[in-house]
């Protein structure tokens, strides 16, 4: 099994990096990719998120994150905050209104919920991104598929989990991005998730225009295509200069 | 201008409250009615004496309350220029509040119309959509920054001309012990938004004058409503009409209703509510 990229990088993991890139740890047939960064300056920080898990960093202003998506269509359900000042956070509905479109593509740029640009979608190399679809959760799981799924973990724990090493709390937690989901909208507002338009290396890359506290949740879902029935890791790639 | 000052006498105190009570039974194009039964608009059909809150908000304005369980809430665009931005949060727990992406995502659809629940993140009905003859509604844009209405209008300031609804929605909130960490995305009624199917966004504005919306809370709630141009509206003059808010006691959503059980995310939403109040006794 291949353990660092084709630049002979090996990223860090909080698991057995081993076992967390061998395709026999997820179904039958996976493929793993683990892809590279898509800026050209050095990088500064270089994980793997083990399928299910969450993960958090602060960009600083004028890096760039690479997100790869390692096995495919694997939702990376993703929070912003300005690293100085947590109450200004992602916001979707400014990244829509200000941007005049739904989706994430390169030159998107991330609104906070004061309409400052926080960080601008750079590349991407799928046809786009989410963010309407919100986060899963134990409690909505139970609404969308029905009681039997209580047991079962979600982003939202995720994000609370590591949200609150920040300090922060269920307040804080808001809808957000979700890297390689496919939510379209169709003709009479009709959405939902579908099957995804990503596959293993894909990935997005965005640059931080301001600090920003980067929470992600790698979605453990197992009741909707957001990662193909099938949780993969994330590779989370910070580089700086070109 | 006139020169105001000298129409009043308020030399001494007594003078003062003299000057100050004369003004009591002015009339004002928006303002709260009290009782709420003494209303000059009552809504149609609906007994003068249920109900529980009366109010024109003004355009660029704000208003603010608790309902209980069972209350319906009217909001009526009297000149077709209203957009009622609204967040709602659960009244005894307000860190449970409306969550706009599991209100578009679990119903399967983007579109807000009558029967559609408004969600909170915790699996629960905070209020349903129970009438709607606008159908110009939007849960994708929020409302507006002072970032943005700087921009556009030139001003964002709440005592300024062009507020903006984020700053109205902040004044709400604190009257609630609420602040910005508190103010997420919000849902907005009379002014539309269609989706393209390049994911671009297509206004449709206002459906005209004398239009409404009903919903029924489903559990006690907070209820923030701001009145401010949609953040899309592409006239670069800040137009904000009255909003006409009446509330009434009726019954909340239960066992037998058609939207009960008419999908089964909504049921299993109103299953969580009814489970959670009765825990909680109430």
């Amino acid at each position: 099994m291949v353990i660092t990229d084709s630049a002979g990088r090996r990223p860090a993991c909080p698991q057995d990096l081993v076992e967390v890139l061998d395709p026999a740890s997820y179904a039958e047939g996976a493929v793993l990719a683990l892809g590279g960064p898509l800026t050209s300056g050095a990088i500064v920080r270089d994980d793997i998120v083990p399928a299910r898990g969450p993960w958090s960093a602060v960009v600083r202003r004028g890096q760039t994150l690479t997100i790869v998506d390692v096995g495919g269509n694997q939702s990376g359900d993703c929070l912003l905050y300005n690293a100085d000042d947590t109450a200004e956070r992602y916001s979707v509905p400014d990244t829509i209104a200000w941007g005049g479109n739904i989706y994430v593509r390169t030159g998107t740029v991330l609104r906070s919920c004061l309409g400052n640009p926080m960080a601008t979608v750079v590349a991407n190399e799928i046809d786009r991104q989410d963010t309407i679809g919100g986060a899963c959760g134990k409690e909505s799981n139970t609404l969308r598929y029905g009681h039997h799924t209580a047991a079962e973990h979600g982003c939202r724990e995720n994000f609370l989990a590591e949200a609150a090493k920040y300090g922060m709390g269920v307040r804080d937690i808001v809808s957000n991005l979700n890297w390689f989901m496919n939510v379209p909208v169709e003709a009479d507002g009709s959405l939902g998730i579908v099957d995804g338009i990503s596959g293993p290396g894909k990935r997005v890359a965005f640059r931080a225009e301001m600090d920003v506290l980067v929470i992600v949740s790698n979605c453990p879902q197992m009741n909707n295509p957001c990662n193909n029935f099938n949780p993969t890791p994330l590779r989370m790639i910070i580089t700086e200069g070109s | 201008m006139p020169p105001i000052a000298s129409e009043h006498e308020t030399d001494t105190v007594l003078h003062a409250r003299a000057d100050a009570r004369a003004r009591g039974a002015t009339v004002a194009g928006a303002m709260p009615y009290l009782p709420a039964s003494s209303t000059p608009y009552p809504p149609p059909g609906v007994d003068p004496a249920a109900l529980t809150w009366a109010e024109t908000v003004a355009g660029g304005n704000y208003t603010h309350r608790i309902l209980a369980r069972g209350t319906r809430l009217r909001l009526a665009d009297v000149t077709g220029e209203a957009c009622a931005h609204l967040l709602l949060y659960n009244a005894a727990e307000p860190w449970e509040r409306l969550n706009v992406a599991d209100t578009v995502k679990i119903p399967w659809q983007a579109y807000l119309a009558s029967g559609h629940p408004l969600l909170s993140g915790d699996g629960r009905v905070l209020a349903t959509i129970v009438a709607d003859d606008s159908g110009r509604h939007d849960a994708l844009c929020g409302t507006s920054t002072a970032l943005a209405n700087q921009e556009k209008y030139g001003d964002s300031a709440p005592q300024g001309p062009s507020p903006s609804g984020r700053e109205l929605f902040a004044l709400a909130a604190a009257k609630h012990g609420l602040s910005g960490r508190d103010i997420g995305p919000s849902v907005s009624f009379f002014k539309g938004v269609r989706i393209r199917p390049d994911g671009g966004l297509g206004f449709t504005g206002s459906a005209g004058p004398g239009k409404a919306v009903e919903l029924l809370a489903e559990m006690p709630v907070i209820v923030l409503i701001a009145n401010a141009p949609h953040p899309v509206d592409p006239r670069p003059v800040y137009t904000s009409g009255p909003l006409r808010v009446h509330a009434w006691r009726s019954r909340p959503t239960s066992p037998g209703d058609p939207l009960w059980d008419a999908s089964p995310e909504s049921h299993r939403a109103y299953l969580n509510t009814v489970d959670y109040l009765c825990a909680k006794g109430l």
